[in-house]
């Protein structure tokens, strides 16, 4: 039997020589009972998580064109995405206004970064998040139209997501770093990459099966959001022999290739997009308690969920806490930032600890940790993917599609592994870490949802 | 300062990151980077002044040390050896326990029940995890909202399980005991009970009569009202119609409501199965005439119900009744045996409204007190766990010097008190009125009801098997 509350019910059951599984229950503490039991009782709760859930799974994502932003979104005048819910200058956070700044200087839009800041701060330049645009980018995702993008299709059902290509580690524009460098390496990226990549993406026979390298992935030592180091080679495997046969000159060939080689991350910026279309796949189901979106713009976490569509959830962001690199500490790290949650969303990242022990040791935690991490998140979740398995859970499937409603009832609030911003303008990475979303967003969601519930339910 | 190079040392970048700052922590050691020589690295080296003097190749790895005199960087540099090799704790999570009914039940497949007494606020969330899963659940919990329960309820019908609860304390289902239930052969009686104690008095009878039961499948008490309209006891009845091992079904409990009754009453009309009724009312008042008449029907034996003589103590001089309760519808069946002789019988739980005693437990006149009643269990246990209340009223009633006849419940079995008698003992010991027990139980209760009865009867208490046999003898005295 299974029991939940009080122990001397259990104990009576072991008396009797009954086998018992004692539920550790804990009080709520997100959401209000009343609200809670709403949504435990909405009859179309269980059928449109299925719905919901199931249209994640079965999203396929292939890489089908490489493509600047001004083609692929339609971005026009001086219009900038970002990551996480929508956000304004003035609540920017440090990060984000450097590659904000970055990308107008880069734009041609200022010529010095006191001009670019003057410009965003007038309100010159339209600012909008890349979810809105079927888009995700890591860390500040600031994605302005001369960048060029990933495009990622769903063979089953034609519909596209997108993504800016990986700059590297280090000083890059989605770390908030703008300097010269920083500039010269995305007009590379904009003249020489993006062309190259887009005549070999478009030269293959067969597009390149973005969904076959993250279950792969899992089975190499990565969870696809911190560790991306099995999935960029395999990349650059699928890529090479395409990108060789390129009309361009060869030392261009040989730098992209090397850049590719070099970034441990480039594959995150196609993992992202491929998480997004399975996400994107739900669309709105009412009465379904799922998150369709985790995003965070370096002030706030944001969260949307099916049964409420396209409404943000946010709170203040959380700051990770991880290792950091050379001098810097934890008074460093800004507070949490990136599109890249989506992987978790997903239901891989921080939900397959399990299959990157590599990662738990960011926060001092252990391989048990790892697997414990992994645990927790099946308890949070609707289904297991049977296509992202993790091999030391005996090929389990990853915990896929979180469910508000079991996010409150357990108290356990999704794991996310990310990469850390410097809080200050222009710094760049600092470390890498863990981090959760703030209970609130889950408190107004769960809120919401209740509300839609007693509205549908008359 | 030490800053070198090594080849043919590989470690992953998170691992050295950590190599770094446990390094670092170290008091005497002012700046640290231990990392693969990659131009990165290098550049973040040379912004702490730690660059390497030699071209460094990206599979090389870099120490690079800074601390307040040699004997601390020597030791710096031997820590950074030891961190390097260190062995880290293998893989294999003890395994997370379940937070949710819900996850619990998906990890055991063969699991057939739940039992939920989490706070009533929370109870049907974890509840209807079980019924989504399938599976029947025991709701333990009160304080759940009515209308809440009938969603419960009526998802659990569309689910083909049963709901017992909210506020069902008592089931026994295939042998085993589910929450306050006792030890009672395996018979071909199975009981729908909107009531607890009254199942528990009914079983017990049952087990002595030799004669046993299949299962006893609680309701909750406000199944019957008409809010719910009786929707766990239709399912239940229609469960035990179609189970092998049940040959009768008898329900137990307080009267329906009147289109409810209407409504069980056809369902009990179509069973296959011989049906009958121990609804408590005034028409019949008696829980164990009710078991009589059913072995009767069933051609067994009537025994005689156990009992204990008590202490030959005095009536006293105009005496009243006074019962103080543990169950309540042991509570209803005193009241509904004792008021047609004694007349009106003030309770926290009357049988008319005007009879409410309120919270004015020491009134004088005939008294029946309802301890369990939900109204006094709010933040602390019931009290066939803590008889404190009980025991302060018997005090009480002693103090006061009013005459008086004390009537008792005291119901064994799992989830009660490991010994009553022993918390009564000192209680009743002294005295100076007759003390009359109705003590429910059986024989194979971990209590024992010879065990008990002994031990109370040793401290002057007149013991019954039979609540309603005890109730006319405290009345009789009264009478007498």
């Amino acid at each position: 039997m299974v029991a939940a509350g009080v122990d001397v019910f259990s104990d009576a059951l072991r008396a009797q020589g009954v086998g018992v599984t004692d539920v550790e229950w804990r009080p709520p503490t997100i959401g209000s009972a009343d609200d809670l039991t709403q949504l435990a009782l909405d009859p179309r709760r269980a059928a449109a998580n299925r719905v919901a859930v199931e249209r994640v799974l079965a999203s396929r994502s292939t890489l089908t064109d490489v493509r600047p932003a001004t083609e692929v979104l339609g971005l026009t005048g001086r219009t900038l995405l970002h990551s996480g819910p929508p956000l304004t200058w003035e609540t920017a956070s440090g990060p984000m206004r450097g590659a904000l700044i970055g990308a107008c200087l880069f734009e041609g839009w200022a010529d010095t970064p006191e001009a670019a800041e003057a410009l965003l701060a007038s309100g010159g330049v339209e600012l909008d998040s890349c979810h809105h645009h079927r888009a995700v980018g890591p860390m500040a995702g600031v994605t302005s139209p001369s960048m060029w993008m990933w495009c990622l299709t769903d063979p089953t059902d034609g519909r596209e997501a997108y993504s800016n290509l990986n700059e590297g580690l280090g000083k890059v524009l989605r770390m908030g770093a703008y300097g010269p460098e920083v500039i010269e390496r995305l007009h590379w990226m904009t003249t020489v990459m993006g062309p190259v990549l887009q005549a070999a993406v478009r030269s293959r026979t067969e597009p390149l099966d973005v969904t076959g390298i993250l279950a792969q992935m899992l089975q190499m030592g990565d969870e696809a959001h911190n560790r991306n180091r099995a999935g960029s080679l395999m990349t650059l495997r699928e890529l090479s022999p395409s990108i060789v046969a390129v009309d361009a000159p060869k030392s261009d060939i040989a730098e992209v290739l090397r850049f590719i080689g070099g970034n441990e991350h480039f594959f995150l910026n196609l993992g992202m997009p491929s998480a997004k279309l399975a996400m994107d796949a739900v669309g709105s189901v009412p009465g379904s308690t799922m998150v369709t979106t985790l995003a965070r713009n370096g002030t706030e976490f944001g969260i949307r969920t099916a049964g409420t569509g396209d409404r943000w959830f946010t709170a203040p962001a959380n700051t990770p806490v991880g290792l950091f690199l050379g001098d810097y500490g934890p008074e460093d790290a800004n507070p949490d930032i990136g599109d890249s949650a989506i992987m978790e969303t997903y239901g891989i990242g921080g939900f397959c600890m399990a299959a990157a022990p590599a990662i738990v040791r960011f926060v001092g935690g252990t391989v048990p940790d790892a697997l414990a991490t992994t645990e927790r998140m099946y308890q949070i979740t609707l289904a297991e993917s049977p296509a992202m398995q993790v091999p030391i859970l005996g090929f389990r499937g990853a915990p896929t599609g979180i469910d508000v409603l079991k996010v409150a009832r357990t108290g356990w609030l999704p794991q996310i592994n990310t990469g850390m911003a410097g809080r200050v303008a222009g710094t760049g990475q600092v470390g890498a870490g863990l981090v959760q979303p703030p209970a609130a967003c889950f408190e107004q969601a769960v809120a919401a949802l209740a509300e839609e519930s007693r509205a549908a339910l008359v | 300062m030490h800053v070198s190079l090594r080849s043919g040392v590989y470690a992953d970048s998170v691992k050295l990151m950590q190599v770094s700052k446990a390094v670092g922590a170290r008091d005497g050691v002012t700046a640290v980077l231990v990392a693969m020589a990659t131009p990165l690295n290098l550049e973040l080296a040379a912004g702490m002044g730690l660059a390497p003097d030699e071209d460094a190749k990206p599979d090389q790895l870099l120490v690079a040390l800074r601390a307040v005199d040699d004997a601390e960087l020597a030791a710096a540099v031997t820590a950074v050896e030891v961190a390097l090799t260190a062995r880290e704790e293998r893989g294999s999570a003890d395994a997370i326990p379940p937070r949710t009914v819900g996850f619990a039940l998906a990890e055991e497949a063969e699991t057939p029940l739940a039992v939920v007494s989490v706070p009533g606020p929370y109870a049907v969330a974890e509840a209807m995890d079980a019924v989504a899963a399938g599976r029947s659940v025991l709701v333990f919990s009160d304080g759940v909202p009515v209308e809440h329960e009938v969603a419960l309820k009526a998802a659990a019908h569309e689910a083909g399980v049963l709901v017992m609860g909210p506020d069902c304390g008592t089931a026994i289902v295939g042998g085993v005991a589910l929450g306050f239930a006792n030890v009672v052969r395996p018979g071909p009686v199975g009981l729908v009970a909107a009531s607890g104690t009254g199942a528990q008095q009914v079983s017990c009878l049952l087990d002595m009569a030799g004669v046993g039961v299949s299962h006893v499948l609680g309701t909750g008490g406000r199944d019957l009202s008409a809010a719910v309209g009786g929707r766990a006891t239709l399912d239940a009845l229609a469960m035990l119609d179609a189970d092998d091992a049940t040959e009768r079904v008898l329900l137990v409990s307080k009267p329906p409501a009147p289109e409810v009754a209407q409504e069980v009453g056809r369902t009990a009309a179509g069973l296959a199965t011989p049906f009958s009724s121990a609804a408590l009312s005034p028409d019949s008042p008696d829980l164990t005439a009710a078991v009589e008449a059913l072995l009767q029907d069933m051609g067994a034996d009537v025994p005689t119900w156990p009992s204990r003589p008590g202490a030959d103590r005095e009536v006293p001089e105009g005496a009243v009744l006074k019962g103080f309760y543990s169950g309540g519808t042991l509570a209803d069946e005193a009241m509904l045996v004792a008021a047609p002789v004694l007349g009106d019988v003030r309770s926290n739980t009357p049988l008319k409204p005007e009879l409410d005693l309120g919270a004015d437990f020491g009134a004088a006149g005939h008294v029946v007190v309802d301890f369990g009643d939900d109204a006094l269990t709010v933040g602390r246990a019931h009290p066939m766990i803590d008889p404190t209340l009980r025991l302060e009223a018997i005090a009480g009633l002693a103090a006061s010097g009013e005459p008086a006849v004390l009537l008792l419940d005291v119901v064994l079995g799992y989830g009660a008190d490991p010994d009553p008698a022993g918390a009564l003992v000192p209680a009743i010991r002294d005295l100076p009125f007759p003390v009359v027990v109705g003590l429910v139980g059986t024989e194979g209760d971990p209590q024992g009801w010879s065990r008990q009865a002994d031990a109370l009867a040793a401290a002057g208490a007149h013991v019954f098997a039979s609540n309603s046999a005890a109730t006319r003898f405290a009345v009789d005295l009264i009478g007498a």
